[in-house]
């Protein structure tokens, strides 16, 4: 598609920086929400092209590293049973529970496999009537509705030999909780785009008229991060603060309605802690009652689990924006994406990867023309 | 994982009781349930996430904003500072930065 080339053209961004320094007369600190913003910004350099004092803050939208100690320990003990097969995508693979990861269980034995759809664990666990197929289904408002749609696929199939380890999270209360915190210096955020491509802009307008904070539903591309930037920094500058979709061709106001149907059937909105932040009210999804048979918590007796997070990795500081990666002693020395303490240096989306990968291979590659996927 | 990218709808079929499509992604060949986008057709693109078509790409607002964006880029040089202009250029400024 020649469009999504354009989406880096380097005179375009230089327009959209141009106007961007235009517009601006005093700081302002934006948080990116979505990790995969982080990577584009990071990559590209555009953190260091924004005018001096607009500040880009990394927010915690990387579902693997905010995906608790304890869940990934349950993970862990369940990948290790016998006669299980345990179906994961594939950045989980390496994320550190207490004391070993899902590569680990592999190493010692244990049939654990990484897909790339949720579907395709559902295809194993068809294939293999004699064993217990557990699906370990993360990830915020995008990743949700596969998720949904495969354990309403089992129960419509019948299949009964498969289960979901449950552990989605939620935007908007993060954002929420990010407003309120003593520290929280944010001014105005870019919203993730695929998110709302799921559920729409319904649930922005009020956080954003609570907290006047601009609010403006951001892609992915660099272009897109500029106009992002662009349009909120403008609204600060005004004094405005609404919700505003710089992500039209991807975002409709509603979302997708058969998506978020799915998932209110399926999921029920519970409290949910986030690693290295805590407990964020009304923040995840668990199943709902009518699917708790394919709940994994229920199927496998996991409680009981003590956790045990590395002394030294910042990674809470790194999600809520108040370190930047480098600022951690342990950044490229004892933590490197082969031997992470942390799970921002884990996942691909890690705020804590993104800097190791692109700022210590030289300088950041400029809105070079990369094809996606 | 949270990386949903564009692709583009090369057939349609029913499998398993669930609506599916074979799509291009630049070359690379996947398949995708079109459950949560049932009337998506052959030839149109959607945002793809974990195998799953979640939203219509429309291509007409991508058109719109990418005109926006050359149109920022116009105005910058009609209503520039000129004097400014021809400073950064000869410090090899704003544009040379870009592609450094
Ligand atoms: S660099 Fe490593 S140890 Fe430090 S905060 Fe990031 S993940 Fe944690």
């Amino acid at each position: 598609m020649k469009y999504l080339e354009e989406f880096r053209d380097p005179e375009l961004a230089r327009g959209l920086l141009e106007d961007i320094r235009a517009a601006v007369t005093r700081p302002w600190a934006l948080m990116e929400v979505c990790g995969g913003q982080t990577h584009t910004i990071i990559r590209h350099g555009i953190d260091q092209l924004l005018p001096e004092g607009v500040e880009l803050i990394h927010g915690p939208g990387c579902p693997v590293c905010v995906t608790p100690l304890e869940v990934i320990d349950k993970a862990l003990e369940i990948a290790g049973r016998p006669g299980v097969i345990f179906c994961s995508f594939g950045d989980m693979l390496r994320v550190p529970g207490s004391d070993r990861d899902l590569f680990r269980v592999r190493g010692e034995g244990g049939d654990v496999r990484v897909v790339y759809s949720p579907l395709d664990a559902l295809r194993i666990a068809r294939e293999n009537p004699d064993r217990e197929v557990v699906f370990f289904g993360i990830g915020f408002e995008t990743t949700a509705p596969p998720n949904a749609m495969t354990v309403h696929q089992a129960r419509k199939q019948g299949i009964r030999n498969f289960s979901m380890l449950v552990s989605h999270v939620r935007v908007p209360p993060a954002i929420e909780a990010i407003m309120t915190s003593p520290d929280c210096r944010v001014q105005g955020f870019l919203a993730a785009g695929h998110v709302c491509s799921v559920m729409g802009v319904e649930e922005y307008p009020e956080l954003a008229a609570r907290h006047r904070v601009p609010i403006v539903v951001t892609g992915f591309e660099p272009l897109d991060i500029l106009e992002g930037i662009r349009r909120t920094v403008r609204q600060l500058e005004r004094g405005e603060h609404t919700v505003e979709n710089a992500y039209e061709r991807a975002v409709r106001p509603e979302g997708n309605p058969a998506a978020r149907a799915m998932l209110e059937d399926v999921f029920e909105v519970t409290d949910r802690a986030w690693r290295g932040i805590g407990v964020i009210p009304g923040s995840g999804w668990r199943l709902s009652e009518r699917y708790r048979a394919y709940d994994a918590e229920h199927r496998f007796e996991v409680s009981g689990i003590t956790t045990r997070e590395s002394a030294l990795c910042r990674s809470g500081e790194v999600l809520q924006g108040l370190i930047k990666p480098h600022e951690c002693e342990a950044f490229g020395t004892t933590c490197t994406p082969r031997n992470p303490l942390g799970a921002t240096m884990v996942s691909t989306e890690g705020a804590c990867a993104a800097y190791y990968l692109y700022r210590r291979l030289g300088t950041p590659a400029a809105l070079e023309v990369t094809p996606v996927g | 994982m949270c990386l949903a990218v564009p692709g583009r709808v090369m057939e349609i079929e029913e499998r398993d009781g669930a609506r599916m499509a074979v799509m291009d992604f630049g070359g690379v060949v996947k398949d995708v349930c079109l459950e949560y986008l049932p009337d998506l057709a052959v030839g149109e693109y959607a945002i793809v996430h974990v195998g799953f078509a979640l939203q219509r790409l429309d291509e007409e607002s991508a058109r719109q904003t990418l005109e926006l964006f050359a149109e920022l880029g116009l105005l910058m040089e009609e209503f520039g500072d000129p004097w400014e202009a021809a400073a950064a250029a000869e410090a090899g400024g704003a544009g040379a930065e870009v592609e450094r």
